[in-house]
């Protein structure tokens, strides 16, 4: 797994209290992983300090899964 | 009690006589503040009456730009922006038929936009410390309304359904958003009535004199501190006894 890649895993575990191993590619932050429309903006937030970059908020809209945000933050650094 | 040590509050209007009193308040129990006002002097004179912990960031509210930029400046000044105060605001009153859009607008602009854009500047740093204090003011006009102050009463009544929906969304954040309404206070906008004026306003209000600003100061001190944690989406209304809603 690339290094952003874990970067974001650790965020996503540390802010929303979840097991590692239920954050996979395809992982919902709101259906699959617990997160309120609240954390999400809460996600993008960390992951912007983070990595350095602003995530626009109609990007940030697109961000639903692990994979999403990754991808995202891979073309954006 | 109500002890704000450690505290930091960026507070505006407070070259009024109302934010004045809010920030001697804060400033008394503990708090860091930082005083916005459009005139640097009379905030300037309050910060040396203040002492130590006490800064001066001027800010036009009705400038987008300014606005936008005041809760960084606090931030850099303080360290953080942990207590908000919006106190500013200005009346331009007229007739309903009489009113302009100018006045209408510039109303609104002062008071409810700008209040808006400074809660949603100060959010993400309350959100990660996971503490933060919202006080909007907002007055007796905004649930009564007033003949005149048809721009007014909007403006405070739209702080009170703003706040209420902000206090929705970031309670489980430690974060409480509050109104607190005067009645009735002795400052230079109430100056402005005639004695007249002021005599029928008396005539309303059981307590039968005006309250003075230090009892809205109290009541902000109270929903800044760390006991009002429970306390949220409410407004505190302070006009003795003029209007008991």
């Amino acid at each position: 797994m690339s290094d952003i890649a874990d970067r974001v895993k650790k965020i996503v575990v540390e802010h929303l209290g979840v097991e590692e191993d239920k954050v996979t590619e395809s992982a919902s932050f709101i259906d699959d992983l617990g997160a309120d429309s609240l954390d999400t903006v809460e996600l993008v937030m960390a992951f912007e300090e983070e990595f350095g970059i602003e995530i626009p908020d109609d990007a940030a809209e697109t961000i639903q899964t692990f994979g999403d945000a990754v991808k995202f933050i891979s073309g954006a650094v | 009690m109500f002890d704000l040590t450690g505290k930091n509050a960026l507070v505006t209007g407070a070259s009024g006589g109302i934010g004045g009193e809010i920030a001697r308040a804060l400033h008394k129990a503990g708090a860091v503040v930082t005083l916005s006002g459009t005139r640097i002097a009379p905030l300037e004179a309050l910060a040396a009456e203040l002492g130590e912990r006490a800064h001066v960031a001027t800010c036009d509210l009705s400038d987008a730009a300014s606005v936008e930029a005041l809760p960084k400046l606090a931030a850099e000044k303080m360290g953080s922006v942990d207590v908000l105060v919006n106190n500013a605001g200005i009346t331009r009153d007229n007739l309903f038929m009489r009113m302009s859009d100018d006045e209408w607008q510039s109303v609104i602009d002062v008071n409810l936009t700008s209040t808006f854009r400074l809660c949603r500047g100060v959010l993400r740093g309350m959100m990660k410390a996971r503490w933060g204090r919202i006080v909007n003011i907002s007055s007796v006009v905004g649930a009564t309304g007033n003949p005149g102050q048809g721009n007014y009463a909007a403006s405070k009544a739209g702080m009170v359904g703003m706040s209420k929906s902000l206090a929705a969304e970031v309670a489980s954040r430690g974060i409480t958003v509050n109104c607190v309404a005067p009645g009735f206070i002795t400052t230079a906008m109430t100056d402005k009535l005639n004695d007249e004026q002021k005599a029928r306003i008396l005539t309303q209000v059981p307590a039968g004199r005006m309250g003075d600003a230090g009892e809205i100061a109290a009541a902000v001190l109270y929903l800044a501190s760390p006991e009002a944690g429970y306390v949220t989406g409410t407004t505190l209304h302070v006009n003795g006894g003029m209007a008991m809603i």
